[in-house]
């Protein structure tokens, strides 16, 4: 019995003909139905209990002179996505609006409409949010006949934030240039005294186009564009990318691949982590936890260097396998690593978390509730602070962490403290896995050709990285080349719920708060 | 707090001697592509592979080269892969170059303060600038601090392409620095566009947004080719 087959029985049962499954890969499936069939679809799959974990449109008029848009349903326990598939005719632009019964889809379905100009109709909010306010009105850069390099003038339209009224409110904008050296985006609190009882924020800042850049692209060009996405979840977004034109191209990677893969991967989440928590403490000015956890961070990235020539992970990946070996010499060199950061980071948690002052500004600070967390479909250590059990390398495991036994630490608090405390329970586990992936490392080949892939194939790849699960959606077009690539990032879904953990809370705590979230603004913005 | 200092003690002192002493990358490093001119039988399979055209046949008196542009070069290696004969990645990150006819070196001395303006970039040059503020680089040491305000800085350190989203507010940054001021274009994106070239969302590179006085090109630069840039850009490297 294959894992869809209990899904399959049960759409064919509520939905005889009127939806078409299309496709079946091993942990993916491909439903086809009619946009007015689709509400009552994605809103069944929603109650039985899939999360919608991304929407993204294709502008397919040169083929069959019409768009898609693809919705993404992720079965978190027979471990597979579901992928629907909607025609939206080009005379009638538009689709029906799911955020009011499935919030997730909020920004998706802006940004569906900054991009492709699908009207989401009856979508609560419709400013602009990839695009900004000078964008001109009906020019949309993921279409098709829409050129690169296209020079777009600046219109003077406005942006309406959200009105908060009354005695004493103060509104204080903050960036997009911030004080640190931190990535640029827009906040604006509304304030009673110190207490904050609105937060907006304003991104999209650093789009870069990457994704219209990818397209045309042959999967080894594109890849670069990929570990450019972010810096700090390079290895992460690439190995969802191969991972995903592996899927379309029927290669199966060696066993060696998966398992060095899966150390990366470990390695990316490692130094992310520990420069993180040590971050977090840049927040409340407490010195000694930050200048410990940028030193073991530096640690961590020396080590990256030594063993794959760069700090970031970056050109290791390749769809088909990995450019990169790793030695006996080089498994001996993390280990050793591995063993001193166990203890000296055991170490600078003990003293952090035994320090009054610290916690005393962590502690119930910026809780982020459990039912917004799941209604918005926040992932990662931010959502596995508020009681939210998913992971993807458990759920749906990818790379060798079928071959590993980790725990994913959950738990319910919700606030700074807590995704402080998971970020510290991973990193031991991060350690322990690679231990376990070193001591029986396999031998096998270190790429494989990748097969020709059909056009308008389309798969989807999935990693989680050290902020939570990556998403990419990739079709190919004509030539093996790339026709149309999303990367939802844990970002991407996590951003949304950051303003809703702020209010109540004063103003000088919005740093740590958002420290805690720790999210990148250019795997958001693209 | 006893527990503090004993485990500060313990560790004792972390910070790096660069630029005292080079550091010199392991084998294996990403670093710039360099010609073994004697085994290259000048295919051009290097220049057609590279994603961001960064390689270019120079002609001398008698023969020709290849030469790559640091400023364009991303690092990635594929020209390496392509070759396999003539072409190694070296162990070469240092690579600042400055425009500047004369340094300000009288206007800035010891004491420099830096102001970090984001115009797009990734975040991989924006964490090895907060690498240099750690306890490891520790610019400190050589006079340069990062300041909060563009008000307060004398060097304006410049990472990504700059965005269509982000040009009026690297305009209103560059405005609010007093003068005199310098300008950094930290790694390959702001120094040309780099993999985001030039498009409907991005300028291609801040110099062709503002006049820039030195360049530091690297995908990222590691935190040593920072300072390196930096000590240039004061006359002091």
């Amino acid at each position: 019995m294959i894992r869809q087959d209990r899904i399959i029985a049960l759409i064919s049962n509520n939905f005889a003909g009127r939806v078409i499954i299309t496709k079946t890969y091993v942990d993916e499936l491909h439903l086809k139905t009619a946009k007015n069939e689709l509400p009552i679809l994605a809103l069944k799959l929603h109650d039985w209990g899939f999360p919608l974990i991304q929407l993204t449109a294709t502008d397919e008029r040169d083929i069959h002179g019409q768009f898609r848009l693809f919705y993404t349903f992720a079965n978190d326990n027979e471990k597979f996505l579901m992928v629907v598939s909607v025609s939206i005719a080009e005379t009638e632009p538009s689709f029906p609006s799911l955020t009011n019964k499935v919030p997730a889809a909020h920004w998706y379905e802006r940004e569906i409409r900054d991009l492709f100009g699908l009207d989401p109709i009856g979508h609560p909010d419709k400013r602009c949010l990839a695009v900004h306010e000078d964008w001109p009105e009906e020019l949309y850069p993921l279409r098709k006949d829409f050129r690169l390099d296209t020079e777009v003038l600046r219109t003077n339209g406005q942006f309406q934030y959200n009105k908060v009224e009354g005695e004493g409110v103060m509104k204080v904008p903050v960036g997009p240039i911030h004080a640190g050296i931190i990535e640029p985006g827009h906040f604006r609190f509304s304030a009673v005294g110190d207490t904050v009882i609105n937060l907006e924020a304003r991104l999209f800042y650093t789009h870069r186009g990457m994704e219209k850049l990818a397209e045309g692209k042959t999967p080894l060009d594109a890849l670069l564009i990929v570990e450019r996405i972010c810096g700090a979840c390079s290895f992460s977004h690439t190995t969802s990318y191969c991972q995903a034109l592996e899927k379309l191209s029927g290669t199966e990677v060696s066993t060696r691949v998966n398992y060095i893969r899966t150390v990366v991967l470990e390695l990316e989440r490692l130094y992310n982590h520990v420069g993180d928590v040590g971050n977090i403490c840049a927040g409340v000015g407490f010195a000694f936890g930050t200048m410990h956890g940028a030193r073991l961070k530096e640690d961590l990235m020396r080590l990256n260097e030594k063993v794959f020539g760069s700090r970031f992970l970056r050109g290791i990946n390749t769809p088909g396998g990995l450019r990169r070996d790793i030695s006996v010499l080089d498994s001996g060199l993390i280990r050793v690593a591995l063993d001193e950061l166990e203890h000296d980071f055991r170490d600078l948690v003990g003293i952090m978390l035994d320090t009054n002052s610290f916690i005393d500004r962590v502690l119930t600070t910026g809780i982020l509730l459990n039912r917004t967390a799941n209604d918005l479909h926040a992932v990662g250590p931010a959502a596995r602070a508020s009681g939210v059990d998913r992971d993807v390398r458990r759920d749906h495991p990818y790379a060798a962490y079928d071959r590993v036994s980790f725990k994913v630490p959950v738990y319910k608090q919700g606030d700074v403290l807590a995704r402080i405390k998971v970020r510290i329970d991973e990193t031991f586990e991060s350690i322990n896995i690679i231990r376990q992936i070193l001591s029986e490392m396999p031998s096998g080949e270190l790429t494989k050709p990748l097969g020709k892939i059909i056009p308008f194939n389309y798969a989807v790849g999935m990693t989680e990285s050290a902020r939570g699960e990556n998403v990419h959606f990739i079709m190919i077009g004509k030539d093996n080349t790339i026709y149309r690539y999303m990367v939802r990032s844990a970002s991407y879904v996590n951003w949304p719920v950051v303003p809703s953990t702020v209010p109540g809370n004063i103003i000088p705590d919005f740093p740590v708060i958002n420290k805690s979230f720790e999210l990148c603004y250019s795997c958001l913005d693209r | 707090m006893l527990r503090l200092f004993h485990k500060s003690l313990k560790t004792g002192t972390v910070t790096t001697d660069y630029p005292e002493k080079r550091s010199v990358p392991v084998p294996g490093f990403q670093g710039l592509p360099e010609w073994q001119n004697q085994s290259c039988i000048q295919c051009g399979l290097c220049a057609d592979i590279c994603p961001t055209k960064a390689i270019k046949l120079q002609y001398g008196k008698n023969d020709s080269f290849w030469t790559v542009d640091p400023k364009k070069c991303i690092f990635c290696g594929y020209c390496v892969e392509v070759c396999k004969r003539a072409i190694v990645q070296s162990g070469q990150y240092e690579l600042a170059e400055s425009t500047l006819q004369t340094p300000h070196v009288q206007a800035f001395k010891h004491s420099v303060h830096i102001r970090h303006l984001d115009s797009g970039s990734c975040n991989a040059c924006d964490w090895e600038m907060t690498t240099l503020t750690g306890p490891v680089y520790d610019i400190q040491r050589l006079g340069f601090d990062f300041v909060a305000s563009p008000r307060h800085a004398d060097v304006l350190m410049v990472t990504g392409p700059v965005t269509r989203n982000l040009e009026i507010a690297v305009h209103k940054t560059y405005a609010a620095t007093p003068a005199p001021k310098l300008v950094l274009a930290v790694g390959t994106c702001a120094c040309s566009g780099g993999i985001c070239g030039k498009s409907y969302a991005s300028a291609g590179g801040v110099d062709n947004i503002l006049s820039v006085d030195v360049f530091i090109p690297g995908c990222p630069p590691r935190p040593q080719a920072l300072i390196q840039g930096l000590l240039k850009a004061v006359g002091r490297a």
